[in-house]
């Protein structure tokens, strides 16, 4: 049984070398070479420690119980994890809100103009405020032709506007360029504006909303 | 009344050391305080170049303090969050100055955690035994830019809102993946409800958390391992005998950190807060700019100024660069700093012998200064703002010329060139285009387009680029008159 008269030896007692820099408990875990040197600083404790007594029903005791202490503590962890998780990913498990939404009378369309429409997206939270609100911009060609771009530049998704006099839709943030048909005129944009579905029921004129495009669906 | 003083000073110095007794401070205070450094660091100048890793643990707790007190009055709601910030720019005593504080204290930590990682890498700090500070380090480099980027959606005005919208919109291009990496960022479809409270729990309390945690481990892992020594030319680092060397060299010649090298970083650490005040007192809070209403459009959004480089980034590489710079430079930036230390964990460690290291670091700061001008600059976004030319300067243009010019405007090509002394810059000022092109190149550049200038060929009706022609060459032979006719 060594070390077990471990007695008086207070807390701070400046049992190591001053310059040491590091306190005892701190250095034993970062150099298993010193933890032997631990002759004045172990707890009175450390007698009880079956290692040392080198018993072996002791062993099988100590296993069992670094088992049941590790195994009950990862599944606390994990049964914390779980829900955080599931919490975080919600937005991965929803199908993609889709809803036709009214933006207006066809008669508000003149044939040839290119306007921008305001509506509400599908399933806006009750609180998003104005963060609900989107925008497309709906060309209208003919009497029964109509187009609905979305505002998001397939560059990297800045809001394009439609300049009527260029007859361009122009990005602000990198100088991207489209035509009138959401074809790419000039710029870094990869492929043409994004379209919504867009439909005439009852002299009404409807967009089917989706999201933030990604860029490759 | 000094016998009063007297008293409560014993019994506060009392308390002080029960409590230092009763938990056991003294190894903690031994380890923190009482560690030595290498003599080069502690007695010499070279001390200074020590000082950026606890001036960014300082600016860190500013960071909490005001960052808490903001969220007593910060409300995440998209519908009234930059409401709130209005509120506390206007009505709230120290509000505006304390947002600012916030603001100043935030770029001052991305200043800091670069110029810091710049000095540990020049002087090959990071090599045995010091790998996992490095890495920790580098864990703590990219929180503090999560923190700044998600600190900018917080701001909820047009600019972050629209930074993180183009963040998602990139991720969205990574393979496989990238819709449900952007539905992750989103928390949805749409920059709605969900994104602000995702973003508002991990810039308060995730991130945050994890900071502290990295950063207790990184700071015991410097006192641990001890402050690297000045490099030596031609002394690399050999890992069999370099611990017990460095523990040596320490005790032989080495010095306490306390006070001898702990003066300096307080001496830094107050110039950064001087620093941060005053700029805060001078410049005010940040925003909140427009209101972030997805339906506006007439917006040039911007991000911060950290990530300006990026910005100009994604405008300069070319197309074929797309998913390099969108997709893998992000994702691959973090494993290869990460690897660094475990690739070069031996050998020289002087900036003289290893002229690449230094060569890394110039290059990279040329790089993002480069950037950062143009990204202030720039010259790419159409001046949506620009007049037409008033009628007194056209007044001796044939009629056809000032209908070109009224064209000019109105066809947009003013949004991007100038003539006349107005206009946008992102194409060449096309006063002077007929000196160094014929009438016919003018005209095919103008109908079929030429490089980032859309083909016109179905946006001009007919007659109006003859017009536009007729204006060029006024606007030149105008412009040779005046120059003629100066003294």
């Amino acid at each position: 049984m060594p070390n077990s008269n471990d007695s008086g030896s207070t807390p701070v007692s400046g049992e190591r070398a001053p310059d040491s820099g590091l306190p005892g408990d701190l250095e034993a875990a970062g150099h298993p070479e010193v933890a032997g040197n631990r002759d004045a600083t172990g707890h009175p404790e450390q007698a009880d420690n079956p290692d040392k007594a080198g018993c072996g029903p002791c062993q099988e005791r100590r296993k069992l119980l670094t088992f049941l202490t590790l195994g009950i503590g990862s599944a606390a962890g994990a049964s914390l994890l779980a829900p955080w998780l599931g919490l975080f990913v919600t937005p991965l498990t929803r199908t993609d809100p889709t809803e036709w939404r009214d933006v207006g009378s066809v008669e508000d369309f003149p044939l040839g103009s290119t306007l921008r429409v305001t509506y509400r997206d599908p399933e806006p939270l009750p609180w998003a405020g104005y963060a609900a609100r989107n925008a497309a911009w709906v060309r209208r060609d003919d009497s029964d032709e109509f187009a609905a771009f979305t505002t998001y530049c397939t560059h990297v998704g800045c809001a394009v506007r439609w300049e009527e006099g260029a007859r361009l839709f122009l990005c602000p943030c990198h100088g991207g360029a489209f035509h009138a048909d959401g074809s790419v005129a000039a710029g870094p944009p990869p492929r043409p504006l994004d379209r919504y579905p867009i439909r005439i029921r009852d002299g009404r004129v409807e967009i089917r909303t989706e999201g933030i495009p990604s860029p490759r669906g | 009344m000094t016998r009063l003083t007297g008293a409560v000073l014993g019994i506060l110095t009392r308390t002080g050391e029960w409590i230092y007794d009763r938990a056991g401070l003294a190894p903690l205070h031994r380890f923190l305080v009482e560690h030595r450094i290498p003599g080069e660091v502690g007695r010499t100048r070279k001390g200074w170049f020590y000082v950026f890793g606890q001036a960014l643990a300082f600016v860190f707790v500013a960071q909490l303090v005001t960052g808490s007190a903001l969220a007593m009055k910060y409300i995440p709601s998209p519908g009234h969050a930059w409401e709130s910030l209005h509120f506390i720019n206007t009505e709230v005593l120290w509000g505006g100055f304390v947002r600012a504080l916030h603001y100043f204290g935030a770029s001052a930590m991305v200043v800091l955690v670069f110029v810091h990682m710049a000095r540990v890498f020049l002087t090959g700090s990071y090599k045995f035994p010091r790998e996992l500070n490095w890495i920790t380090g580098v864990a703590l480099l990219f929180l503090t830019l999560a923190m700044a980027f998600t600190g900018q959606l917080l701001r909820w005005d047009h600019d972050g809102v629209a930074t993180v919208d183009v963040a998602a919109t990139m991720l969205g291009r990574f393979p496989v993946v990238g819709p449900h990496l952007m539905d992750l960022v989103l928390a949805g479809d749409t920059m709605g409800g969900a994104t602000l409270s995702r973003f508002f729990a991990l810039h308060v309390i995730v991130f945050p958390l994890l900071i502290m945690g990295l950063m207790g481990v990184h700071i015991y892992l410097v006192i641990r391992n001890g402050i690297s020594e000045p490099p030596r030319a031609g002394v690399p680092v050999e890992r069999d005998t370099y611990r017990s060397w460095y523990q040596r060299h320490k005790a032989e010649s080495g010095s306490l950190f306390w006070p001898y090298q702990a003066w300096r970083e307080f001496a830094f650490i107050g110039l950064v807060y001087a620093v941060v005040f005053g700029l805060a007192f001078a410049f005010g809070p940040k925003g909140p700019g427009l209101v972030p209403d997805p339906a506006l459009v007439e917006v040039v959004p911007r991000p911060d100024w950290y990530f300006l480089w990026y910005y100009a980034l994604i405008w300069y590489k070319p197309p074929a660069l797309d998913a390099l710079v969108l997709v893998w430079l992000p994702v691959l930036v973090f494993p290869l700093l990460v690897l660094l230390p475990l690739l070069f964990s031996g050998g020289e460690r002087a900036p003289s012998r290893r002229p690449w290291a230094v060569f890394a670091v110039g290059t990279a700061f040329l790089l993002w200064a480069t950037l950062t001008a143009f990204g202030l600059r720039a010259h790419w976004i159409p001046d949506f703002e620009t007049e037409p030319v008033p009628e007194a300067l056209l007044s001796d243009a044939p009629e056809e010329a000032r209908l070109g010019a009224a064209l000019f405007h109105e066809r947009g090509c003013q949004y991007c060139h100038v003539a006349m002394g107005r206009g946008g810059i992102y194409g060449p000022d096309l006063t002077d285009a007929p000196l160094r092109l014929s009438r016919e190149e003018i005209a095919v550049r103008i109908v079929m387009g030429i490089g980032n200038m859309p083909a016109y060929q179905e946006i001009l009706g007919p007659g109006e680029l003859e017009a536009i022609l007729a204006y060029i060459h006024w606007a030149a032979e105008d412009r040779a008159r005046r120059r003629g006719s100066e003294p």
